[in-house]
């Protein structure tokens, strides 16, 4: 086992690489969905075959408020 | 929510009714906001309120003959607040500071007042402060002459020529020696009823007999008058002055207000009888908690004669508690979070579900009730907002506007606990009658399935007729989370598994199960497993050693299922157990789960339960294996009334057997099924077996529970991700990325493969999907 788990830090995007296309993520346009409200959004994503990541941050920081958001409309 | 229902609600809730000081005040002080301020030293802000409410402070401020103390509710705890003596030292420190402003009219409106006593000049005040031209007509050289004489040690002459001076500010024009009579001269009553929009005569002590000629006087030889409205014989006339005996000073100013509303009411048209009713003043029903006070004797004046100083008035008025319910808020973490108290929330709740556009903001709120019942136990009126916000949330549902986030999870696991994977029913092997089934509940099979196999052996065992099993759910997350729909079918469904088996008697290990069978299937009658324990005892064997006494905790379902208590309470002493009372069961708190909160709220439940848990420095003793478990996430030592008896197979200290987590409690419920088909049955039932290897560390898990990430779905989405090779690599840690839609949730998975397997080294998750645009 490597560094202790949870300790560690997060990805960073720079990194990644779709294991598919073996290409480095790139920003792109995404389509971002929630009961039924549609917006564009710029998030990481494969420039090929259109794998898109969502890292930890965004997921429990702004996608999480904007997802509650449309809850309490 | 049906808006008279809400009302009801609302009634019930006291917190905002006047303490007893204001009710027995016939100008209705606002004597506890006042006090608040002369406890800080704020001398003018307490004068300002007083100005709201008296139209002579200086004067009245000095002479009150307050009948507030004869109501305060310290008396019941040293003695009452010296209330009258306080605003003596507050309107001689800063009554010249109080401003008041009158509101503007376009036509003023003409007002008469006959009598510059202290019930005619508080009836010039409110009347000046309406926007009216009032002229006052005393038949003395000067103002307030009786008061003069009879108060002559307390009144200096400063005081009257004080508030004198802010009545002409306000525009009050004084005519002094012009004593009207009943007659048609310059000073006589027609000349006025014909110059006048409406007429006060408050004559006070002194005889009407000079206005006999045009009005109706008693045999006494006083203006006889409406008491209510204090209306005249005639119309636009009005009298005052006439409270009754003793003299009252407050009376006085009070029965000049009350003639004023009624001018008030003329001058506008409105009815002069109309929702009077509060003007009477009924008792004080604000509930105060006087026993929770310890006594303390009131502030003995250095100079008695001089009255309080300063220092003595703000230490005399911190005796005040001061009178405020909130009984409930006071116990539960859930009510103080939003800062109010019921009365409040009920309208904020009934506010929110009447949204049609914009911001719910109360939805998690509402979803924040553990629905316990602790308020309903200590509100004097039982209210109970457990009812209130589970009333909103199937009002949310069936609008379509309850989070969907809130209640996933759990009923998720609901879902999991009901499905072919977990539940199942069966009669007692090799037995046709079924008299009596075990029901054990989702949690206690999650928790600790050995419980269920131990104790169903010990029912089969001892209960003739034969024992049946019934492993399920009792749908208690349909109905806290609203879904009326979801429940009624939990519901049918459980009906038939009953019936199939024969209609048995329940026998429930849960309070919640116990609690939510008897309500909507009163048919199983169902009755506490530890009553059936309380009567055919534990089986044979040997205990586990108890290190000290346990205090108890009672789960909040429990809260009115008092054979249950008394059940466990002679089964732990059976047991040797030295048991001590928390707070005892009828005022028992939630774990987090109850309603549940804990996943729309974990700060709140959290909160809930850090409280709990420091009560006692013992061990607690739980007979809930939700409680037991939450109690153990938490660090506190925790012992469920089974550990007692049936140890965990993997040893250890039974109070330290840790939380198993949601993802842990679906693999027991699911390796329960299998082992009791197998063993008790005969059935031929194997084991799930994992799809992959996963090596979750203890912190990764940790994390992923208070997450709500179950590793049965994150397993899942590295299984799909090598299956396919769709994944991520970091090529910095050699690491992958996975990520799966699981129902209405994305997950994401960090790991790593190794020789034994696959290690998580992070999980996560959102509900808003995304999609790449070409």
């Amino acid at each position: 086992m490597t560094a202790a788990p949870g300790a560690d830090k997060p990805p960073d995007v720079a990194d990644l690489v779709c294991a598919v296309c073996d290409r480095p993520l790139e920003m792109g346009k995404v389509e971002a969905s929630y009961l039924g409200q549609r917006f564009p959004v710029e998030l990481p994503r494969c420039p090929s075959c259109g794998f898109v990541y969502v890292s930890e941050e965004l997921a429990l920081g702004r996608m999480l408020k904007v997802e509650q958001a449309l809850e309490d409309k | 929510m049906d808006g008279q229902r809400v009302k009801q609600w609302e009634a019930r809730c006291i917190e905002e009714q006047p303490p007893a000081c204001a009710v027995g005040c016939p100008l209705r002080v606002d004597v506890r906001g006042m006090l608040e301020k002369v406890k800080v030293g704020d001398f003018a802000g307490a004068c300002a309120i007083y100005g709201r409410f008296v139209a002579l402070p200086a004067v009245l401020g000095r002479i009150c003959d307050h009948p507030c103390e004869a109501v305060c509710r310290r008396a019941e705890a040293g003695g009452a607040i010296r209330i009258g003596a306080i605003e003596r030292a507050c309107v001689e420190a800063a009554s010249g500071t109080i401003r008041r402003a009158p509101q503007s009219a376009r036509k003023a409106k003409r007002v008469a007042v006959v009598g510059a006593g202290l019930s005619g000049l508080t009836a010039a005040f409110d009347l000046a402060m309406k926007g009216c031209a009032v002229t006052v007509f005393e038949a003395e050289p000067r103002p307030l002459s009786r008061l003069m004489r009879d108060y002559a040690g307390a009144l200096p002459s400063a005081a009257i020529e004080a508030d004198v001076a802010a009545l002409t500010k306000l525009g009050v024009a004084f005519h002094y020696e012009a004593r009207v009579d009943g007659g048609t001269g310059p000073l006589g009553l027609e000349t006025l009823i014909e110059g006048y929009d409406a007429v006060l005569l408050a004559l006070g002590a002194a005889t009407a007999a000079s206005f006999a000629s045009a009005l109706q006087v008693t045999a006494e030889g006083r203006l006889e008058i409406d008491p209510t409205t204090r209306a005249a014989s005639r119309a636009k006339v009005f009298g005052g002055g006439a409270h009754g005996r003793p003299y009252s000073p407050i009376g006085s100013a009070a029965d000049g207000r009350r003639a004023a509303a009624s001018i008030d009411r003329l001058l506008q048209g409105a009815s002069l009888t109309a929702s009077r009713a509060d003007e009477a003043g009924a008792g004080a029903r604000l509930y105060v908690n006087v026993a929770a006070h310890a006594a303390v004797p009131p502030v003995a004046p250095v100079a008695p004669q001089a009255g309080y100083s300063r220092a003595e008035a703000s230490v005399e008025a911190a005796r005040c508690f001061p009178c405020r319910c909130m009984e409930c808020v006071k116990a539960c973490e859930y009510l103080k979070r939003y800062g109010a108290y019921p009365k409040r929330y009920v309208r904020d709740i009934y506010n929110n579900v009447g949204i049609v556009m914009g911001l719910r903001k109360a939805n998690r709120m509402i979803d924040s009730c553990t629905l316990c019942g602790l308020c309903d136990a200590l509100c004097p009126n039982d209210l109970a907002m457990g009812e209130v916000c589970l009333e909103a949330r199937r009002d949310m549902v069936d609008s379509g506007h309850m989070p969907a986030s809130h209640h996933d999870f759990a009923l998720r696991d609901m879902a999991h606990s009901r499905s072919p994977a977990a539940a199942f029913a069966r009669r007692q092997p090799g037995r046709a009658e079924c008299a009596v089934a075990f029901f054990p509940g989702c949690q206690l099979s999650a928790s600790s399935p050995w419980h269920v196999e131990r104790i169903y052996a010990h029912l089969a065992a001892k209960i003739s007729g034969g024992v049946g099993l019934i492993v399920d759910c009792c749908g208690a997350p349909a109905l806290w989370s609203g879904r009326r729909a979801l429940h009624d079918e939990v519901t049918a469904s459980l009906g038939e598994t009953w019936r199939s088996l024969g209609e048995p008697q329940i026998v429930a290990a849960c309070s919640t199960c116990l609690k939510t069978l008897g309500d909507v299937l009163p048919e199983m009658k169902a009755r506490s497993l530890w009553t059936v324990i309380d009567e055919i005892g534990w089986p044979d064997g040997a205990r586990p050693r108890l290190a000290g006494p346990l205090a108890i905790h009672d789960p909040c379902t429990g809260r009115r299922a008092i054979d249950a208590q008394r059940a466990v309470r002679r089964l732990a002493a059976g047991l040797g157990v030295e048991l001590r009372e928390l707070s005892g069961a009828e005022l028992t708190t939630c774990c987090g789960f109850g309603g549940l909160a804990s996943f729309a709220n974990p700060d709140v439940t959290d909160k809930i339960v850090d409280r709990r848990i420091v009560e006692s420095a013992d061990d607690y003793l739980t007979y809930c294996a939700m409680c037991r478990d939450n109690f153990a996430r938490h660090g506190k030592r925790s012992v469920h009334l089974l550990d007692l008896v049936f140890p965990s197979p993997e040893g250890g200290d039974p109070a330290a057997r840790p939380d198993p987590g949601f993802s842990r409690r679906r693999d027991n419920r699911v390796r329960l099924k299998a082992r009791m088909l197998r063993q008790t049955w005969g059935e031929d039932m194997s084991d799930p077996t994992p799809e992959i290897d996963l090596i979750v560390p203890d912190d990764v898990r940790a994390d992923m529970e208070r997450k709500l990430i179950l590793v049965n779905d994150v397993a899942r989405a590295i299984a799909e991700a090598e299956a396919t090779g769709r994944k991520l690599k970091d090529k910095a840690t050699g690491r992958s990325i996975a990520t799966a839609r699981i129902g209405e949730f994305t997950c994401w998975a960090e790991y790593e493969a190794t020789a034994q397997g696959f290690v998580l080294h992070r999980a996560w998750g959102h509900r808003m999907q995304v999609e790449a645009k070409p």
